[in-house]
């Protein structure tokens, strides 16, 4: 019976509140506004744009060093999860038969356990990071603590049903998931798609002013 | 000054937009960018970290614009903001930023934290809560004129004294000329030899200038104490002398906030583009010398370095003029190791120089410009910013370094090709 809900309405449902929620805070965004600068342009604001979405993926130097923990494990995290969500065996049928409907080549099994690994080591190292280093204790909020927990248990209980033989932890994984997803429109983790907006705006304004955000 | 909340609280509403939204919705309080910020690297205080300056505007964006933040205050699970937060964070907003814009340049997901913080200014300020030196400098630069007291006679006074040493004659309210010049009161005060400067290079490169008896001071305090009414006034000075005069252009002297004031904000503050276009006295030396007007002659061979004015690098996008100029003029020049637009504050812009309570934070803070000197061992400094060229000096003096600290024009000056001519300036 919990089965038959994990795996029917409220597998619909989190995917509901995750789409329309999401949809909603861009919207909450983009009403907001901005005014049109009125001052002239050195150069184009749409290249400057482009420009910080992509550069930003790299760290300036003097952070680079200075914020060398921060960095790695940001960078262990995110590229092992993005491996992990669309390329991960069980994933990607998941997606073809639910979504898509359609597959695509997924990863060998040592590649996945490789992904998995960093992106452990990254999200703990980050976590007690936030927990243990003055300035981000002193900034994260409860958001910021729940967000990173259902992340990690998302991933503990994904590694544990990786062998799909035992259907009470595939459906673990796939309830927290579901969790994460109604979650995810409420908190911080919006940062997956409002980062495209900051970087868009920094990088349009210093553009016109001609300088590489 | 009186207090009040509420017209606080509407002022900082009023203040997100889509970019705040974005910005506030992106963070995930990851704490790179007190890693770019010399107040935090300088003090290690996780307070002067640049987004926590910002909690006042966060807490009001997450009442008002989110879910979580409007369920939190009606079930009584999260405090509004109160008249206490604007005066627990004023100093962090006003002491400990000089909205030099580093932290905006690290930030992962792309956040304008100094736009931020520029804006959160003004809520400060309609609130009441801004420091004692940046009022008195604002209701002086609205009643007199200059935030420094500078009037009309203490230029004249400048400029005899210019005249005198020149030989030349400084053009004053000349209609139709191209260029119409600003200066700062730090200029007039501090450092006539930059007017003076001005004065022989334009004479030799034939530049038809002058100078309005109307609006000559380019310093803007309503930009750095954040009262978008009290900048809309002073650049609507200029604006009116320039378009009354009819020059084509308006220079900007070396100042940095002056800068940002009247290039990138002006336009908006006044709700229309200018009827002439705003050119950076660096930017208009440089183009002189490539069009062979200004020529120069001989190389300093001391070996010097320049300090990037945040607002005119960084933050307004002059970057390679001045390093055209010291090529030009310097055989010994050696870039820091984070420079151009990561360059290292002063630790005096958005007006902390002119805020007498934040006197020892930023000489504490000056540390940082001291080692990027040190590790470099030169014994020149040249700058382009009359406000950053005395906090350097004051840094310099408060830790006993051997230092000069000159100013770029002044140094473009020195290596005129041929000495200014004894007859009137500003003729073409």
């Amino acid at each position: 019976m919990i089965g038959q809900l994990i795996d029917g309405p409220l597998w619909y449902f989190s995917l509901a509140v995750f789409g329309v929620g999401m949809l909603y805070r861009l919207y909450s965004i983009l009403r907001a506004g901005v005014k049109p600068d009125l001052a002239p342009p050195r150069a184009g604001g749409g290249a400057g744009a482009l420009r910080n979405l992509f550069s930003r993926f790299v760290p300036r130097r003097d952070v680079a060093t200075r914020g060398r923990l921060t960095l790695i494990a940001g960078y262990l995290f995110h590229l092992g999860l993005f491996a992990l969500l669309f390329f991960a065996q069980p994933h990607v049928d998941f997606l073809a038969e639910r979504i898509t409907g359609f597959g695509w080549p997924a990863l060998p099994y040592w590649a996945f356990i490789i992904s998995a690994e960093l992106a452990f080591v990254g999200l703990l190292l980050l976590w007690l990071h936030r927990l243990l280093h003055p300035v981000t204790r002193l900034l994260s909020s409860v958001d910021d603590h729940i967000g990173t927990g259902l992340v990690f248990l998302v991933m503990l209980s994904g590694c544990l049903a990786l062998a799909q033989a035992f259907e009470p932890l595939r459906l673990l994984h796939l309830f927290l998931a579901e969790l994460l997803l109604i979650y995810f429109p409420f908190s911080s983790l919006m940062h997956t798609f409002t980062f495209v907006f900051s970087r868009g705006y920094t990088g349009a304004m210093m553009g016109r002013k001609g300088v590489n955000a | 000054m009186s207090h009040d909340f509420a017209k606080g609280v509407a002022a900082l509403e009023s203040q997100i937009d889509s970019r705040v939204a974005a910005y506030f919705s992106s963070c995930v309080h990851c704490g790179l960018c007190a890693e770019a910020c010399l107040f935090y690297t300088e003090t290690q205080d996780p307070r002067y970290t640049p987004i926590y300056k910002l909690e006042p505007m966060r807490r009001l964006w997450k009442e008002q614009h989110t879910f979580w933040g409007k369920f939190a205050i009606k079930l009584g699970l999260s405090k509004p903001l109160s008249d206490q937060d604007f005066a627990d964070w004023e100093e962090l907003v006003y002491d400990s930023c000089t909205l030099c814009g580093r932290c905006s340049m690290v930030c992962p997901v792309g956040n304008d934290i100094t736009y931020m913080i520029r804006k959160e200014r003004e809520g400060f300020a309609a609130a009441g809560y801004t420091p004692p030196g940046l009022q008195e400098a604002t209701h002086r630069a609205l009643t007199i004129g200059s935030p420094m007291g500078v009037t009309l006679k203490t230029l004249q006074a400048a400029l005899r004294h210019v005249e005198r040493n020149t030989g030349l004659s400084i053009p004053m309210d000349r209609q139709g000329a191209d260029y119409m010049a600003l200066f700062s009161s730090m200029e007039v005060v501090n450092f006539p030899e930059y007017i003076e400067s001005v004065a022989c290079i334009f004479d030799a490169a034939r530049v038809s200038w002058t100078i309005s008896s109307q609006a000559f001071e380019a310093t803007n305090s309503g930009i750095q104490i954040g009262s978008r009414e009290a900048a809309r006034e002073i650049v609507g000075r200029v604006v009116d002398a320039a378009e009354s005069l009819g020059v084509k252009y308006v220079i900007s002297p070396e100042c940095g906030h002056a800068y940002t004031a009247i290039r990138w904000e002006g336009p908006n503050l006044i709700g229309r583009p200018y009827k002439f276009e705003i050119i950076h006295i660096l930017e208009l030396l440089d183009q002189l010398q490539q069009e062979g007007r200004l020529k120069l002659s001989g190389l300093t061979e001391t070996p010097l370095t320049f300090h990037d004015p945040c607002q005119i690098v960084r933050r307004g996008g002059v970057i390679e003029p001045p390093r055209d100029l010291l090529g030009k003029v310097a055989s010994g020049f050696v870039e820091m190791a984070d420079h151009g637009e990561m360059n290292w504050c002063c630790g005096g812009g958005g007006g902390v120089s002119a805020n007498e309570r934040a006197e020892g934070l930023r000489l504490k803070v000056f540390d940082r410009k001291r080692k990027q000197l040190e590790a470099l061992g030169v014994k020149t400094l040249v700058t382009a910013c009359a406000n950053c060229r005395i906090v350097l000096e004051e840094g310099i003096e408060d830790r006993d370094m051997d230092v000069e600290v000159i100013g770029l024009t002044e140094l473009v000056a020195e290596h005129l090709a041929a000495a200014p001519a004894a007859s009137s300036t500003g003729s073409e």
